[in-house]
């Protein structure tokens, strides 16, 4: 980044932002962030992101405990010590898989879930005594904020936003220790 | 205005044509004598075991290797008995007692070596008088399921159009009390299929008398002097649910399941007709009042058409939540024939409100479903497996021990296939790849009915052979032929209704 200006354009109202989210991908302004108070139906599509790939991964996670479930039953109920419990048979692992079902569904749903939960925390940089990067306080509240870096050309930033219905724009300077 | 392209109706002739002839030929070919059946019983043994019995008899008798032919005849009779008490259905106890005495005498014969020989004699002939009595009972009992053969294959398929019909008209009636934004534009698409319920009402009620009226075996507890104790056939335990299993409380019950159904159905249909041309919202509202009696109605009529329709053919047999398990296998195969009649008008061009949306929430209810249907049935088979009471795990005995490739092969074909396929979201999109899961799940359900059906109609007899396909052929080719025709007779999209606007910018 050549320089470590930023615009703050402010909106009050998830339409507008929208539409000025739309305009500035238009005039090929890089936008650096946009923080809004609930989630905005089709912001994603609108700033170009990539689509999540946590299903992918919730799904690997559930396979992973899936074949934790069974090695783990295969091995305590029928390697290590087939008893005979309430005549359970117990000779190979398929003859007694109904009993194992609700393990292994459980635990398939455990690791899908849990993990996908902390592989979330871990990809947005979430945990108990993090920092909050709040550009405005408002925004957490009634607010819609867009973050586009400067590139030596303020001016004319400053100008487009007030012309996107922006309610307040700012330039703000930021410390480069940021992320 | 769908038009009932030539192709299609041609297509559905053909279907009904070949399915007819088929069907004939299974009536034709099912044994008519029990002098046929011992023919075909000798043909069978001659390929298998060339000589089975009457070999094993004499080398018992001659007393070389006594122990392994003992063993090999005590397995035969146990086999017998295990279809003669099929007939009677006391497999559970005859069974167990049945395996008690071959174990014993086993042991016997093992543990008294000297007196082996001997041992050997006595049961042989022991046996060998048996075996006349026996032989008989096994060939009548062949017999019956042979000639249970074509009924039971026309009865699955019957029992399969009416119920996925009767599933989309579940589902049709909770879209409408759930007053759903996306489904409206699909409102007509379930009223064309919902259009077979009357033809399919009147023909499996034809067939239920017939039932009645002896013309099959099917229902075990309809046989003559079931009820009485001085009768040869009587049952102690049918005749004790011979209040409730009785031929005329039994056909009133039919009688007034497919008549609230097909009311329904019918006002249905004519009140989102009417409020295409009213100027207000009486009718979606007489349509929802209805709608929401007819899902009460239908979960309580459901529960006892489960009981009457395919419990009773196994009428020793009981399982508490049967009906809800017979309610998922046809509401996922209902959801999935939606899914494939909207698809195929949707190719051809007569559903343009109908989005990739629309499909995709289909194919989430088919993937739902099919959870939902595999939750039932491995609860209902793991709770039996589980306790393993001889008088309710017979029913899962039979199924895997002489069903095992259609058993596991339903759990496949609904579970696995259908939950790695439709997982992924983008996939639920794709029309092919619906298609594709939408016709293994549909398969796959006929299987489960052939699976309910089959083993206590036909037994070890069963094969999915030409009475089976021609049956499936026939009810597809009426299926066809009645829904596009019901489909050309009212616009594709209702008009007038509150949520179609929505509907027709569903977008997910």
């Amino acid at each position: 980044m050549s320089s470590n200006k930023v615009i703050h354009a402010i909106y009050n109202d998830d339409d507008v932002l929208m539409d000025a989210v739309h305009k500035t991908r238009a005039a090929h302004h890089h936008i650096e962030e946009v923080f809004t108070p609930f989630p905005v139906h089709g912001l994603d599509k609108a700033m170009g992101l990539a689509p999540t790939r946590l299903a992918i991964c919730a799904f690997i996670y559930g396979c992973i405990g899936l074949s934790v479930a069974t090695t783990m039953l295969n091995y305590i109920m029928i390697q290590d010590w087939p008893q005979d419990i309430g005549g359970k048979p117990s000779f190979a692992f398929y003859q007694n898989m109904p009993a194992f079902v609700p393990v292994m569904f459980e635990m398939t749903v455990f690791h899908a879930a849990h993990l996908m939960v902390i592989t979330f925390y871990m990809r947005s940089r979430l945990w108990p005594f993090k920092k909050a990067e709040n550009p405005d306080v408002r925004t957490t509240d009634d607010h819609f904020l867009m973050e586009v870096s400067v590139n030596n050309n303020e001016d004319e930033l400053v100008k487009f936003f007030k012309s996107t219905g922006a309610v307040e724009v700012k330039v703000v300077e930021v410390e480069n220790d940021k992320h | 205005m769908y038009t009932f392209s030539s192709k299609l109706k041609t297509f559905s002739f053909v279907l009904m044509i070949v399915g007819i002839l088929g069907i004939g030929y299974g009536f034709l070919t099912a044994p008519k004598t029990i002098q046929d059946v011992e023919k075909i019983l000798k043909e069978e043994e001659a390929a298998h075991h060339g000589g089975g019995h009457e070999a094993a008899a004499t080398h018992e008798a001659a007393g070389a290797e006594s122990h392994e032919a003992a063993a090999a005849t005590h397995e035969e009779t146990a086999k017998t008995a295990e279809h003669s008490t099929a007939v009677e259905h006391e497999e559970a106890v005859a069974e167990t007692t049945h395996d008690t005495i071959a174990k014993d005498t086993l042991a016997a014969v093992a543990v008294a070596e000297p007196a082996h020989a001997e041992h050997a004699e006595n049961t042989a002939e022991a046996h060998t008088e048996a075996h006349a009595d026996e032989h008989a009972e096994h060939v009548e009992h062949v017999f019956h399921q042979l000639q249970n053969k074509p009924w039971a294959a026309l009865y699955v398929a019957l029992i399969f159009f009416l119920l996925i019909t009767m599933g989309v008209l579940a589902f049709y009636g909770i879209q409408q009390v759930a007053q759903a934004g996306w489904s409206p534009v699909l409102f007509r698409v379930m009223q064309g299929i919902t259009s077979f319920l009357p033809v399919i009402s009147v023909i499996f009620f034809v067939f239920l008398l017939l039932s009645g009226f002896h013309l099959n075996h099917l229902f075990v507890w309809m046989k003559e002097g079931v009820t009485d104790p001085t009768s040869p056939n009587y049952d102690e335990i049918i005749a004790g649910k011979s209040g409730y299993l009785n031929f005329a409380f039994w056909i009133s019950r039919a009688a007034i399941f497919l008549l609230g159904w097909n009311v329904y159905r019918y006002l249905s249909r004519k009140n989102c007709l009417a409020q295409d041309e009213a100027s207000d919202d009486v009718f979606y509202k007489k349509n929802f009042k209805m709608s929401a009696a007819f899902l009460v109605f239908f979960i309580v009529s459901e529960s006892i058409m489960a009981w009457d329709w395919i419990m009773s053919i196994d009428p020793h047999w009981f399982s508490t939540l049967f009906g809800w398990y017979v309610f998922a296998s046809f509401f996922v195969s209902g959801i999935t024939v939606i899914q494939l009649v909207t698809i195929y008008l949707k190719s051809k061009g007569y559903l343009e409100n109908v989005n990739s949306s629309h499909i995709h929430d289909l194919s989430k209810f088919m993937f739902g479903i099919s959870v939902f249907w595999t939750y039932l049935w491995f609860s209902q088979f793991m709770l039996i497996w589980y306790a393993n009471i001889p008088e309710e795990v017979t029913y899962f005995k039979t199924r895997i021990e002489v069903y095992n490739l259609p058993f596991f092969g339903a759990f496949f074909m609904n579970f696995v296939f259908p939950i790695l396929l439709l997982i992924n979201s983008d996939f639920k999109r794709i029309y092919w790849i619906v298609v594709m899961g939408g016709i293994v799940i549909l398969a796959g359900h006929y299987i489960d009915f052939f699976n309910m059906i089959m083993p206590g109609t036909v037994g070890d007899r069963w094969f999915i052979g030409v009475p089976e396909i021609s049956a499936l052929l026939f009810f597809f080719g009426l299926f066809i032929y009645v829904v596009f025709n019901a489909l050309t007779k009212a616009p594709l999209v209702p008009k007038r209704n509150p949520f179609i606007e929505e509907s027709k910018h569903f977008h997910y």
